[in-house]
């Protein structure tokens, strides 16, 4: 190879591009047009009678119309929530029977049968291996449903119309359109809803995506929302449309969570991450009827058992430090005491109490946690009967039993919708965290989408708080 | 990724070829290397989980390849690597996933290329099909989605199809398995040199453009005799592409 040679051909093809002129590119696409249309001229038959062709446009006038197509799309969340939290129920006492109620009493039989030591048994039984069995317990049913129930409509090809409908709104924000498939992804998970931010090649839009993802409620908030919602919200009416009402007050947390993504999109595309916003072709996809049990299968291994693998790596060590806190005493009082009563003055300024500041600290590996360590916690405060003992992480069967110890524990509507913003609004869990920065490669970053949310979430519940009680 | 095969239906002629053996993600010790590139949406992910026994999720959105998935398959006792390049409408822009698909393709140099496009919309998928063929001339046009096809009353003369594009083209419905194993016959033929194919190259340039490419390829080819691409190489040159030029200047491209 000669380098002398190579030269010369560059520049005589810099010569060269003088003299054909500035529409080469242009000439070029238009000849290969009309080559491409000449080859299929006498290839391709298309009978007129186009009718299917006619079924997905029929169908897309009405999804992704101005009148229909948001109330659809918000009665297919609807709907797939609420197959979730119907369709999680029975498998979740199943496996919380199997794991909690048999297999942890024979664990401690047999810790005391080889004369482990007490603290290595609180240590291990009801500390690392109750968090575990916990987040399997509560995390495996809503996840094996949601996730297949999402991929089925995504190999329908419901989801291009989603990011259609949203386009306009993300634009207004800054943000990119495919940022809607993202926000969807988020409400399974937000770690698998921060990968899907892949396809947004714009790093500047990518970054705003993986930053907002969190306000995606996820799947580890849904319980604690619903349960919340149950015993404070659905409490206020009628019996007979009690868990209806309660179902609008969570989706209205969820909706909540969409105006904030938009919020903080368009702020920070005002701000720190400036730039045009990139256009792109989304090309809508024919509706295609999804093959239903390779779906199921892919979903499964793909998505539901990678995220429920990481929660559990991360919800071990975080058993360990609850039973930790609670069992190491300082003076006469527990470690998990002293922290919740420093806490409780900043608790009731957000409407709060240390029991729940607490609770989202330690539960910071996984959301899951958090309703089972605020129950433990304020079991212990309180002093009430109930539960299992120093440090051991319970759920109650029946949510009359829940209510009687969080009224106990001085809880109050304030307290609970607080709860419910709180858990729409706090850091993202570890495995989150973890994940953005994996695909951020930016510690900077990483930082400012942990604590911007906590951020929010103090100002939200602050101000809720102070007008409540002006106004009550 | 699940790597595990069915049994039964490795074995199974009416799903395979004959000496086929899905390797799934091991793909050491491969003898050929096949590039997989088609527009989004044609079911390229479908095709490489067919070909590889590999249970990828495919999604029905555009754009669902986000990262270069690679699997393999033993044919009659050759091994080959799967590349599932991301789903492009053309080569000439600079966008990311473009550029991924365009760089495989000349510096990965495959062994064989396969085209995945959708056989409802041939034409517009032509576009990159024509690019391609102007990069490599060892590739096979997969028509994919022949049964949403049939099902639009789309009928396609595949034979002529072929003849004018001077490569096999095999029509399959990968979601179905259907055309598969002959998709596979076909890559090893043209794989071990028993097909050789005269792609079709774009015509009817204006003249000046033209006459400009052809004083470019005589260049190009008294420095480089073996490229396969000159005049693609020439497209980029006048066009002004740095990327290649920069190829050229570090002899990446032989």
């Amino acid at each position: 190879m000669n380098q002398k040679n190579i030269d010369h051909i560059i520049e005589l093809s810099n010569e060269l591009r003088w003299q054909i002129g500035d529409d080469f590119h242009d000439t070029l696409t238009e000849s290969m047009y009309a080559n491409a249309s000449n080859i299929v001229k006498n290839t391709v038959q298309n009978d007129n009678s186009k009718k299917r062709f006619q079924l997905d446009s029929k169908i897309d006038q009405i999804v992704t119309s101005k009148s229909f197509g948001f109330p659809i799309m918000f009665l297919i969340l609807g709907l797939v929530l609420w197959l979730t939290i119907i369709g999680a129920n029975y498998p979740s006492s199943l496996l919380a029977n199997l794991l909690l109620d048999t297999i942890y009493p024979s664990l401690k039989s047999l810790a005391l049968n080889i004369g482990m030591p007490w603290w290595l048994t609180g240590f291990l039984i009801d500390g690392v291996y109750l968090a575990v069995a916990w987040v399997i317990a509560v995390m495996l049913p809503p996840m094996a449903i949601f996730f297949p129930l999402f991929t089925l409509l995504e190999d329908f090809g419901y989801l291009p119309r989603v990011a259609f409908n949203l386009d306009a709104l993300f634009k207004k924000s800054g943000a990119h359109g495919k940022q809607a498939l993202t926000m969807s992804m988020g409400f399974g998970c937000n770690a698998a809803g921060v990968i899907a931010t892949r396809i947004i090649d714009s790093p500047r839009e990518r970054l705003i995506a993986i930053l907002t993802n969190n306000f995606s409620l996820c799947n580890g908030r849904w319980p604690t929302q619903i349960l919340i919602a149950t015993i404070f919200i659905g409490a206020l009416v009628p019996k007979s449309v009690s868990s209806l009402v309660a179902l609008f007050a969570v989706i209205g947390i969820a909706v909540l969570g969409m105006v904030f993504m938009f919020g903080v999109s368009w702020a920070l595309s005002k701000t720190v991450l400036k730039g045009e916003v990139s256009t792109f072709n989304l090309e809508l996809p024919p509706y295609r009827p999804p093959r239903f049990w390779k779906t199921l299968y892919t979903s499964l291994i793909d998505r539901t058992l990678i995220v429920l693998w990481r929660a559990i790596v991360f919800a071990a060590p975080a058993g360990a430090v609850i039973w930790l806190i609670s069992n190491i005493n300082i003076g006469n009082e527990s470690l998990a005491i002293w922290i919740i009563q420093s806490f409780d003055g900043f608790g009731f300024l957000l409407g709060l109490n240390g029991v729940i500041l607490l609770a989202y600290i330690v539960a910071i590996p996984a959301n899951e946690i958090v309703i089972p360590t605020i129950l433990m916690l304020t079991v212990m405060v309180t002093g009430i009967a109930g539960g299992e003992g120093t440090g051991v992480l319970f759920e109650l069967d029946s949510i009359t039993d829940t209510a009687h110890i969080l009224k106990a524990g001085g809880w109050t509507l304030l307290t609970a919708i607080n709860l419910m913003l709180f858990s729409l609004l706090h850091n993202p869990c570890s495995t989150t965290i973890y994940t953005i920065y994996k695909e951020t490669k930016s510690v900077k970053w990483t930082a400012f989408a942990s604590i911007m949310p906590i951020i929010i979430g103090f100002i939200v519940t602050f101000l809720v708080a102070q007008f409540w009680r002006l106004l009550a | 990724m699940e790597t595990k095969l069915n049994s039964t239906c490795e074995t199974c002629t009416h799903f395979n070829a004959n000496g086929l053996k899905k390797l799934g993600i091991h793909t050491h010790n491969f003898d050929f290397v096949v590039a997989l590139a088609g527009n989004p949406n044609t079911g390229k992910s479908t095709v490489f989980n067919a070909l590889t026994g590999l249970k990828q999720h495919t999604g029905n959105w555009p754009g669902k390849t986000v990262i270069r998935a690679e699997g393999g398959f033993e044919y009659k006792t050759r091994k080959y690597k799967l590349v599932d390049l991301p789903g492009t409408y053309s080569l000439l822009s600079t966008s990311e996933d473009e550029e991924a698909a365009r760089n495989f393709l000349l510096f990965g140099k495959p062994n064989v290329t396969v085209i995945v496009v959708d056989a409802n919309r041939l034409e517009r998928n032509l576009n990159l099909v024509l690019q391609i063929l102007e990069i490599t001339d060892k590739a096979v046009l997969c028509l994919n989605l022949m049964d949403e096809a049939k099902r639009n009353h789309v009928s396609i003369d595949v034979r002529t199809l072929s003849r004018n594009l001077g490569i096999p083209v095999v029509p399959t419905s990968a979601r179905f398995n259907q055309g598969i194993p002959e998709l596979i016959h076909t890559i090893s033929e043209i794989a071990n040199g028993t097909l050789v194919c005269k792609p079709y190259r774009i015509q009817n340039i204006p003249q000046n453009i033209e006459k400009a490419i052809k004083v470019l390829v005589t260049e190009i080819k008294k420095e480089f005799p073996h490229i396969p691409n000159s005049r693609w190489i020439a497209f980029r040159l006048l066009e002004g592409d740095t990327h290649i030029i920069n190829a050229l200047r570090s002899g990446e491209l032989v």
